[in-house]
């Protein structure tokens, strides 16, 4: 080997070793600002980090948009879903009046709330877009409490991250930082154009996640719960999405 | 593509609102109405993952070569076209050349021909930057940020007809290339594109 090549061979190694330790360096940044998402590992972990911490530093505090009356879809599609529990159609049979929300976790007041003790609260509505993986969509007027005064009711603590949360179908639960939880447009839903949210589109209760694709915004809410870590619900992967293959970031 | 094989124009579009058109394919949910009779599997979420990791790919090594080709000379040497090449004459004359199949002299052999330039200015500086674009203009999170990336397009559901034929065109000069590419001779060609040396001018070998 001549010394041309060696000289060449250690500045490469040398920069190998300052390019995997810079990355090394990068990483632990990207981890102490919420930089990275649950399901960073795996052969797709880099493109996912990459877009979530991009998407996190240009979009923290911005708004979906939102469409004039004349704009809302008619009618909304409810899309497919799987087949109603039995424990669901009791509580429908009842017009939902024991449907109940609960919140749990890192908060000093937890508690569970009714329909109608959270329709007591400031109610809001929005006109956005509902937009599936799929490639389908509609526009609909939303009606609900925002996420982030229930969280105030709660008092959540101000070590939280995660917001986990829950549908009655024990296969869909979902869950995101507090930048999304307590983003304005984040709503607990329980009304549309107008009306009470059909079944068919998440009613008696939905998560609403304008930000984000359909998938995040989870039909018949029951549970919430407050963490400052995802390791301990199910795989550890965030949600249930990364568990069938799907991203845990549906903001694109 | 195939969760929804149908296009529409605008901002929202859905099985209950008439298509642009629909692709003549099984679509791999029971939601859509195709006339099929079955549903596919549904491959979505590690295809929306690779999908989403290969943009990456192409955004950052897209602007690597943008951006040196604009230094290194690349761009004016090789692409633009040159005086000569830019009036309706030479135009019609490399058409008219490229038509006949004819072989290209032993000099021009040595440089990107004017249709050449042209296409690859049109892939690098429109078909790229667009697919970029409307692919962006369907992310919820992006647009909530820069709303006139999609507003320009005229709605989400525009932006994703227009990301659809845009990759569509990308599909069809990649597949040119590689038959041209093995019309050329394969060998040697993959060759020049390794290493950036024309064939009769190999070094060492």
């Amino acid at each position: 080997m001549s010394v041309l090549s060696r000289r060449k061979l250690i500045k490469t190694g040398l920069a190998a070793a300052a390019g995997v330790s810079g990355l090394g360096v990068a990483a632990r940044i990207a981890q102490k600002y919420g930089l990275v998402p649950p399901d960073h590992g795996g052969v797709y972990g880099l493109g996912e980090t990459l877009t979530y911490a991009s998407q996190r530093l240009l979009t923290r505090h911005s708004l979906a948009r939102e469409f004039s009356r004349s704009q809302i879809s008619k009618p909304p599609l409810a899309n497919e879903m799987p087949p109603l529990s039995d424990e669901f159609k009791r509580l429908q049979t009842g017009g939902f009046s024991d449907w109940r929300l609960s919140i749990t976790g890192m908060a000093a007041q937890p508690a569970s709330f009714s329909l109608d003790q959270l329709k007591s609260y400031p109610s809001q509505s929005q006109i956005t877009m509902l937009q599936c993986e799929e490639g389908w969509s509609y526009i609909a007027e939303w009606i609900g409490v925002s996420l982030s005064h229930m969280l105030q009711v709660v008092e959540v603590h101000p070590q939280a991250r995660y917001v986990v949360y829950y549908s009655i179908d024990p296969d869909w639960w979902e869950s995101i930082d507090m930048a999304d939880a307590l983003h304005p447009q984040t709503f607990l839903a329980y009304g549309m154009n107008g009306d009470e949210l059909p079944v068919g589109n998440g009613g008696p209760l939905r998560l609403r996640l304008p930000r984000q694709l359909g998938y995040k915004s989870v039909k018949f809410i029951t549970h919430l719960t407050v963490t400052d870590s995802l390791k301990g619900f199910g795989k550890g992967l965030g949600s249930a999405s990364p568990e069938t293959g799907y991203a845990w970031y549906a903001g694109i | 593509m195939l969760s929804h094989p149908r296009f529409y124009w605008g901002e929202t579009g859905n099985v209950l609102t008439p298509p642009l058109f629909k692709l003549p394919l099984p679509a791999s949910r029971a939601l859509v109405p195709t006339g099929y009779g079955y549903v596919l599997p549904d491959q979505n979420g590690w295809s929306r993952y690779l999908h989403f990791q290969a943009a990456w790919v192409v955004v950052l090594t897209g602007l690597l070569y943008i951006i040196s080709s604009f230094f290194t000379g690349h761009l004016r040497k090789n692409l633009l076209p040159g005086k000569a090449g830019l009036s309706w004459r030479a135009f019609s004359m490399a058409i008219a050349k490229h038509l006949r199949f004819a072989r290209p002299s032993a000099e021009e052999a040595w440089s990107y021909n004017l249709l050449q330039r042209l296409s690859y200015l049109f892939v690098i500086f429109v078909l790229f930057p667009l697919v970029i674009w409307t692919g962006l203009a369907m992310s919820p999170a992006f647009v909530s940020a820069v709303p006139a990336t999609v507003t320009l397009l005229g709605g989400q559901q525009s932006a994703r007809t227009i990301h659809f034929f845009v990759s569509l065109s990308l599909l069809l000069f990649l597949l040119v290339h590689v038959v041209m590419v093995c019309l050329a001779g394969f060998r040697s060609r993959m060759r020049a594109m390794i290493t950036g040396r024309a064939g009769t001018h190999m070094e060492g070998t």
